[in-house]
């Protein structure tokens, strides 16, 4: 434990803010989903959101780029604060990079054109560069001779690693992660967590709605539980796990931890 | 402890492969099929070889009236003496070879689309459905570069036919893919206009629309003005079209997972180019077989431009077989004009089939 903290220190989380929530609240239709959200990520945190399934932590993430949309509060993202303009929204998308828990990968283009597509329409990038910075990270999360295939031809495991690698190519400031592993066999995770992993030691800015503990507690600088679209507790990992200190978590983790 | 050793592979009993394998399994697998299937040899035997007699080996094939049908077949001669005129209809002979260089050069321009490895295929296309109308457009219709004019009410025959659905086709599928897209928008106003468009369109049978094209419009137009009467029909045809497309485009689009639009989304592209560039290729390939339908029914339905009198392929037979001359021949004539419009259709669907293989790229993985 001692030697993961000491690993933990080494990556920096500069004072810079990056994701600020104030207030937010968000319903659909009459539900009320999300209540009074306060939130400040700084540059380099990692973060995991976890809870029970319809306790909004999906919502909230997807609040953050704006496939949702919050009624009431602010939401500022790098500076930018998310409105209805489309501009503030095509910009804070584009350096926002989202994971999602069945991959979407788009099944009639080849990996590498996958990897290029965003860069070259939305970046403008020259198509050779595109092509290069793509084999780059496709390399990093271990995949490169598999840029001709299509998705369809690769393994879960394999599709979510070309989906992280399509989101790097864009090269966002924040990473977004909604239940990445949750469509997963359960051999197939560990390639996708480490791949997190090695993206966490790069410094990224990391927002991840997970159930996998282990990742939470070698990975994360904070923990955040959710219940009933409120955000119950948050804690550092070390804490949260040893020491919860609402009811709710309690039964929430001694629920999670028996399997 | 033993080792395993697979059992060695016993050949396939004699009932079960090659060609008593094969008809054992497909024509005699129950007495009831095999009943059947006697059956249907009977009935085969009963009309095959008499209609074979009557449209091969006791037609008459060659002649210039119909003094030369006296076998009792059929009597071919009829058509071939007709023939200018079921291609071209009223176009004048000293013309005809203006329709002949459209054709031919479209037919050159479409052989390239069909060799594997053309790199070009792309540009090829988009000069075939945008360029390529202008230049036939010229060489229809003349008026210009020193071509004599040629007034449309002189175009007829499969040469029109082929004009009308070319022109519904080129001009059907993009307004129904705007109709479609219009349809699943956002904006109450776009949305609303669409569906209003799409429900009026799709509630008239076309028989109105083009009486209503021919008739109807021009009493509304302001005296003197008075546009061209294939244009019209054209115009009709491809609102009343594309009102079908969209809906075969729609229910594509409906088939894609929200998934594929989020992460189109997430990634920054705009509407427009995820549209483009992620939905619209997968949903236009999943609805092939639905939009080929709808080029085969409006290719067909070309047939009704003769309410209105124009004479396409279907018409020109129609008033040759009235023809003092030649009474008692519609049969030959109308049996022609199935074989063409069956060879067309024929062709489209083996196009599309032929499209939908090469676009596969979901490939169970191997």
């Amino acid at each position: 434990m001692s030697e993961e903290n000491a690993k933990k220190a080494n990556l920096e989380i500069s004072d810079k803010v990056m994701i600020e929530l104030k207030d937010v609240h968000k319903w659909y239709g009459e539900f009320h989903v999300l209540k009074n959200i306060d939130l400040t990520v700084r540059k380099g945190e990692r973060i995991v959101i976890c809870g029970p399934s319809g306790s909004g932590k999906s919502t909230l993430i997807r609040c953050l780029n704006r496939l949702e949309e919050h009624q009431r509060g602010q939401i500022t993202i790098d500076g930018t604060e998310l409105t209805d303009d489309v501009k503030h929204i095509d910009a804070i998308r584009s350096e926002v990079g989202m994971v999602f828990q069945h991959f979407n990968l788009f099944p009639h283009l080849t990996v590498l054109e996958n990897c290029c597509l965003a860069p070259i329409w939305v970046r403008k990038m020259p198509r050779r560069e595109a092509e290069d910075a793509a084999m780059e990270y496709l390399e990093k999360v271990k995949i490169p001779e598999q840029a001709k295939k299509y998705p369809g031809q690769l393994s879960g495991g394999q599709q979510q690693r070309v989906a992280i690698a399509r989101s790097l190519c864009m090269n966002p400031n924040i990473m977004l992660f909604d239940e990445p592993t949750s469509a997963l066999d359960p051999e197939m995770i560990k390639e996708v967590l480490d791949t997190m992993v090695s993206l966490a030691e790069t410094g990224m800015t990391m927002i991840c709605v997970t159930h996998e503990m282990g990742f939470a507690k070698t990975v994360a600088n904070r923990v955040i539980f959710m219940d009933g679209g409120e955000i119950i507790e948050e804690n550092e990992p070390d804490e949260f796990f040893n020491n919860p200190q609402s009811d709710r978590t309690k039964l929430f983790l001694s629920q999670i931890l028996q399997n | 402890m033993s080792k395993f050793v697979p059992q060695p592979d016993l050949p396939a009993p004699i009932t079960n492969v090659g060609v008593i394998g094969w008809f054992r399994r497909n024509l005699f697998p129950s007495p009831l099929d095999a009943a059947m299937t006697l059956a249907a040899l009977y009935f085969l035997y009963l009309y095959v070889p008499p209609l074979l007699d009557w449209a091969i080996f006791s037609a008459d094939w060659f002649g210039d009236s119909r003094d030369a049908c006296t076998s009792g077949g059929a009597c071919w001669v009829f058509v071939s003496v007709r023939f200018k005129q079921f291609m071209v209809g009223l176009y004048p002979d000293a013309e005809v070879w203006r329709v002949s260089v459209a054709a031919g050069l479209f037919v050159a321009l479409m052989i390239p689309m069909f060799i594997k490895g053309f790199k070009h295929k792309a540009y090829l296309g988009a000069f075939i459905l945008f360029g390529f109308p202008f230049i036939a457009f010229i060489l229809f219709s003349g008026g210009s570069f020193g071509l004599e004019l040629v007034e449309t009410n002189m175009w007829g025959g499969l040469f029109l036919t082929l004009v009308l659905s070319f022109v519904g086709i080129v001009a059907a599928l993009p307004l129904g893919i705007l109709l479609a897209l219009g349809r699943r928008s956002n904006m109450p106003i776009v949305k609303s206009v669409c569906v209003v468009f799409i429900e009026f369109w799709r509630g008239v049978p076309l028989i109105t629309v083009l009486f209503m094209s021919s008739v109807m419009l021009p009493l509304f137009l302001p005296e003197g003005m008075n546009f061209d009467k294939l244009l019209r029909a054209m115009i009709g045809i491809v609102l009343f079209q594309s009102a079908y497309m969209a809906e075969v485009v729609r229910s594509g689009l409906q088939a894609i997972p929200k998934g594929q639009y989020e992460a189109a989304k997430a990634l920054g592209l705009s509407y427009w180019e995820s549209m483009g560039l992620i939905i619209l290729p997968q949903a236009l390939k999943l609805v092939i077989p639905g939009i080929v339908n709808t080029f085969i029914a409006l290719f067909k339905d070309t047939t009704l431009v003769l309410i209105i009198g124009l004479f396409d392929l279907l018409s020109m037979i129609q008033s040759a077989s009235q023809d003092a001359k030649w009474l008692g021949f519609e049969i030959e004539g109308y049996v022609f004009a199935a074989l063409i419009f069956w060879i067309f259709c024929f062709g489209m669907s083996r196009y599309s089939m032929s499209l939908e293989r090469k676009l596969e790229t979901s490939h169970a993985r191997n």
